[in-house]
């Protein structure tokens, strides 16, 4: 398809055109669905608008799937976007803490915690 | 989307995360349509529930292809969720997922990480859960399983419902009612607990 051919939000094709052509499957990139991610810097005009406007939504942490949610993409090609802005030094990625076969007891001890106060 | 046209809405002020949070769990709900994953996500989460979607290709098809080709015969599943702010530095997610084995491609990103599982089933379904528990013991992922009370839900004593579903005895099992918040709460405190039980085991 051509660059400026207009794809309807439930065609495939539009995510080749955001994401440059690439799909998250060619090109794993290590984001989590919880992967948090802030902006290090202000959006500027010259870059491209799904850019700015990931910039502009991670004011404050965000998840992978909350990016996901608001921009309505797949979180396969939202990580491809991030990548992008990763490599440029525009974000920094908090990753999700790491658990093993089991999670770390204090850990467990957090979120039960957390819970009780809900 | 159109990135060109008028600007996602994002978070409301009051769902934003605080900056000092430094790292996420998450949670997986599974269960077959209808059981109620997403009133649970809902009852629990902090913000309004939210949908992230995912692309599945099929398998084997248009390795060799042009970029592009692929994607075109692409289905997209969502997937509600939910987030609770657990402290200054942690936040719970809480994904719900469908159990049918149709959507299991969605499994490997979303329990990989995972503390654990809460399976939700319909005690007037049961048969409905036999895949999905099979397949969460084949993974390694521990699970509790919580069973919605539905109005017209036949009272089966806890026994029973571990019996037709061949549940080993130190699985937990828990009735809820996914529509109230405290009750959905303390479904996730037993996947707590018991996740706190095992890691608590001696090793060997």
């Amino acid at each position: 398809m051509t660059a400026d051919q207009r794809a309807d939000d439930d065609d495939p094709d539009r995510f080749y055109v955001v994401g440059s052509g690439r799909s998250p499957q060619d090109s794993p990139t290590g984001f989590d669905l919880v992967t948090l991610v802030v902006a290090r810097t202000e959006p500027r005009p010259a870059m491209p608008p799904e850019q700015v406007v990931i910039l502009r939504l991670c004011g404050s942490p965000l998840s992978v799937a909350e990016l996901s949610a608001y921009l309505r993409l797949p979180a396969g090609l939202v990580s491809v976007l991030l990548a992008d802005l990763l490599d440029d030094h525009l974000i920094e990625v908090r990753a999700p803490v790491p658990v093993a076969a089991l999670p770390d007891l204090s850990l467990l001890e957090a979120v039960i915690n957390g819970l009780q106060r809900l | 989307m159109d990135f060109s046209g008028s600007e996602p809405a994002g978070p409301q002020e009051a769902d934003l995360l605080p900056a000092s949070v430094s790292a996420a769990v998450k949670i997986v709900v599974v269960g077959g349509f209808g059981v109620g994953k997403t009133t649970l996500v809902g009852s629990v989460s902090e913000i309004r529930p939210l949908t992230t979607e995912e692309t599945m290709t099929q398998a084997g098809v248009g390795v060799d292809d042009p970029a592009g080709v692929e994607l075109k015969t692409a289905t997209t599943v969502a997937m509600d969720f939910g987030r609770i702010t657990i402290s200054d530095q942690l936040v719970l997610y809480v994904f719900g997922t469908p159990g049918q084995e149709r959507f299991w491609f969605l499994w490997n990103g979303l329990f990989e990480g995972a503390l654990g599982a809460v399976v939700l089933v319909d005690t007037r379904r049961l048969e409905g859960s036999f895949d999905v528990l099979g397949r969460l013991e084949d993974r390694g992922v521990p699970f509790v399983v919580a069973t919605n009370t539905f109005p017209d839900s036949p009272d089966h004593p806890v026994e029973e419902i571990r019996a037709a579903l061949d549940l080993p005895p130190e699985v937990p099992i828990v009735a809820c009612d996914a529509r109230t918040r405290e009750s959905s709460r303390d479904v996730l405190m037993a996947l707590m607990r018991y996740l706190y039980a095992l890691a608590a085991q001696p090793v060997g």
